[in-house]
């Protein structure tokens, strides 16, 4: 039915350097090393900055065009997916170096891993579909096909389903991980990208990036049940073009960067009130909390730096050059 | 190796698979193929098959602006994209292809279609076919788009309540270019003319769009294509291009002269309009919101570079099968009148969301200003606003229109 065959170019899946296999992975340990880790699209690289002073520790050569980073599930080492180098590359954060990778996926730009860690869901742009990689056999296992240009990508915590944006058909697919096949299609607010779940499950917010909007979906009925506008002062609602979101554990206040509009809004999710807006760089795109909750790390793809905001202040407090337009950060602590 | 594993592998699942469905017949709610036993929604594409600007010289040419195909091609782009636009009323959709031989053909083609249950007609005719189709239609309840005429007057004098515009016009194309000039303070411009009608309506645009953006036009001499000695003054570059400016406008719509102009000129001249920096509608190299993704899928399926007319005739489509989406409805009038709304906001690919201008059914939309490879600028120019919509800054705004519905 909706199940493809893979496409050509993301079939093989090889390993370059095999050095280390996933599932010896767990027995090393997290390292913290309060490192934030900014992949650049233009500059194929991701950047290390210090957690302290945010110097540059050392800049990594991966493949082309990396985007979207993720953990994997003991905190060793970072996924990067590299659109343009066809790749998941894999950089072993105590050596700062990509030491292995998943090759020739078609265009990858999201991804996120399934609760157990044996999947990694990821958002093929060019094919408009979703492919499933077996983490443990490096595998392409299957691709499922979604509305053009798939997106934002998040597994739900009960790993039972997988949604997926599609910024061309202004959806969120819903995908069961046993069948593989599309169990809802729901409409959301014009080119939807990103994520965020409340920490109770109920509420699945998905920004839309030419809406100004973030819908919120409830997960019980699959509907969307309210919907956020952004309005910051001095914007006309074209230039508000919300991207990354991220929420706070205790599921107290979503942050939402509002692309073009240079801010990110703060908001009070019982409430659904935008409580502030902070000025960062331009087109803030994705926006990562450290552990403890006190920074949050907005990238602008445009000013070609990273804004450090401290949560309490509700300001920046310094902004970091990285490298040319950044995509997403990520920090180890 | 791998390569053939996973293939048997992925046979077997979908064996597997199938035998389960047809076992069981448990269809997942409703959403298995997209076209699968739905109600389909016919979406007509109307061409004339000896259209003059897809000959194949000219095409061959590939003069700047011109199309390098039929836009037929970015219509079959964008039904790929919409393949779930349709879920919730269990519709599907597919373009019904109608090449005419005369225009005298055109308004009994639409009939044909309409008596086919055809309601929504994208159209790929040069302007003065288009106006005379167009004023038989009127009165219809149907809802036809322009993809490939530039005219200002289509929108303006010739305009129809039922007649939308993805294309950009004349006038909106010199506004862009108006405002780049002017930001660079290149304002005194030197205009070349052609000596064809369409020449004149290009000349016309840049000089509404000069009094508006304060350029100065220093003179206007006409040129012609050819190598006779007696006319030097009027074909030799050098020549005619003589004096004091800082741009030179090229005022070409066939793109023959045009070619030859830059580094032809006697002092060093920048050259705009039909040659040099162009106003496209959409152009390869473009590489923000989106815009890689759409030509990789235009130049996978059609193994060639997407054009403003491309672009065009994709956005009219994407426009259909959005405001289909929207509403959940398929009723003309819903329709139509939901195009020109407010919440009606398109995706162009090139940033901005875009909307219908209600007062003359344009769409606005960013220009780009685009040399052979590159995008140098993307108008509306930064600092160029407008007290509702910066995008109104390009092109026929609402106290200055002529059209009345």
């Amino acid at each position: 039915m909706n199940i493809l065959p893979p496409l050509k170019s993301t079939l093989k899946l090889t390993t370059l350097v095999v050095s280390v296999t996933l599932t010896s992975i767990s027995t090393a340990s997290a390292k913290d090393t309060g490192y934030i880790f900014v992949s650049s699209e233009k500059d194929n690289a991701v950047t290390v900055l210090d957690g302290k002073d945010y110097s540059v520790v050392k800049t990594i050569k991966t493949g082309d065009r990396p985007r979207h980073l993720a953990f994997n599930d003991d905190k060793t080492k970072i996924y990067a997916a590299c659109g343009d180098g066809e790749s998941l590359d894999i950089i072993d954060i105590s050596k700062l170096e990509v030491i292995d990778k998943l090759d020739d996926i078609d265009d990858p730009e999201a991804f996120d891993f399934s609760p157990d860690g044996k999947y990694i869901y990821i958002s093929l742009e060019d094919d408009g579909a979703l492919g499933v990689i077996d983490t443990e056999k490096k595998e392409m296992i299957q691709t499922i096909e979604v509305g053009e240009e798939p997106e934002g990508v998040m597994a739900s915590p009960d790993g039972k389903s997988v949604f997926v944006t599609s910024e061309v058909a202004n959806m969120v697919h819903i995908i069961d991980t046993t069948s593989w096949e599309l169990t809802a299609n729901i409409q959301v607010g014009k080119r939807p990208r990103r994520f965020a779940m409340t920490p109770d499950n109920k509420e699945l917010w998905v920004t839309s990036e030419l809406d100004s909007s973030t819908s919120i979906i409830d997960t019980a009925s699959n509907t969307v049940k309210e919907v956020v506008k952004f309005k910051p002062k001095g914007f006309r609602a074209e230039d508000v073009t919300p991207v990354g979101i991220t929420m706070t554990k205790d599921g107290k206040t979503a942050y939402v960067a509002m692309g073009k509009a240079n801010h990110v809004a703060v908001v009070d999710i019982a409430s659904r009130k935008v409580k502030d807006y902070i000025l960062v760089g331009e087109r803030a795109w994705n926006a990562e909390l450290n552990n403890d909750e006190s920074l949050l790390f907005v990238v602008n793809g445009l000013s070609d730096d990273v804004s450090v905001i401290d949560t309490k202040k509700g300001k920046v407090i310094k902004s970091v050059p990285v490298g040319r337009v950044p995509y997403m950060a990520l920090i180890d602590d | 190796m791998i390569k053939t594993m996973i293939r048997e592998k992925l046979s077997l699942l979908l064996l597997s698979l199938t035998v389960l469905t047809v076992g069981f017949l448990l269809p997942v709610a409703g959403y298995a193929e997209p076209d699968a036993g739905k109600k389909v929604l016919n979406i007509g594409f109307v061409e004339l098959k000896s259209d003059p600007r897809y000959k194949k010289k000219r095409v061959f040419a590939r003069f700047m602006g011109q199309a390098l195909g039929r836009p037929f091609a970015g219509a079959e782009v964008a039904l790929k994209e919409i393949k779930f636009h349709g879920t919730e009323l269990g519709l599907s959709f597919a373009l019904q292809h109608v090449v005419a031989k005369k225009p005298e053909e055109l308004s009994n083609k639409i009939s044909e279609l309409y008596t086919g249950g055809v309601r929504f007609f994208v159209l790929d005719l040069p302007a003065n076919a288009l106006a005379e189709l167009a004023k038989t239609q009127r009165e219809k309840d149907i809802v036809l788009f322009n993809t490939s005429a530039y005219e200002t007057a289509l929108r303006e004098t010739q305009c129809q309540p039922n007649l939308f515009h993805t294309l950009p016009s004349h006038a909106m194309l010199a506004d862009a270019l108006g405002q780049y000039l002017i930001s660079k303070k290149w304002r005194n411009v030197l205009i070349l003319e052609g000596p064809l009608a369409e020449d004149k309506l290009l000349t016309a645009a840049f000089s509404v769009a000069a009094k508006r953006y304060g350029l100065k036009i220093s003179e206007k001499r006409p040129f012609v294509l050819s190598n006779d000695p007696r006319e030097r003054d009027k074909n030799n570059v050098a020549l005619l291009s003589n004096g004091d400016h800082d741009a030179i406008y090229i005022a070409d719509s066939q793109g023959e002269f045009a070619r030859n102009t830059p580094y032809q000129t006697l002092k060093p001249n920048l050259i705009v309009g039909s040659e040099g920096l162009v106003a496209s509608a959409w152009h390869w190299a473009w590489d923000r919101h989106g815009a890689p993704q759409l030509e990789k899928r235009f130049e996978k399926k059609h193994k060639r570079p997407m054009t403003n007319t491309d672009w065009a005739a994709w956005m009219a489509v994407k426009a259909i099968a959005g405001a289909i989406q929207s509403t959940k409805s398929t009723d003309v009038k819903t329709l139509s009148s939901y195009l020109t709304s407010e919440e009606n906001l398109l995706d162009t690919f090139k940033g901005n969301a875009s909307s219908f201008r209600p007062w003359n059914n344009q769409l606005r939309q960013p220009i780009l200003l685009t040399t052979h490879n590159w995008v140098v600028e993307r108008a509306p120019i930064k600092g160029f606003l407008h007290q509702t919509n910066n995008l109104d800054t390009l092109g026929i705004d609402q106290r200055n229109s002529q059209c009345r519905f």
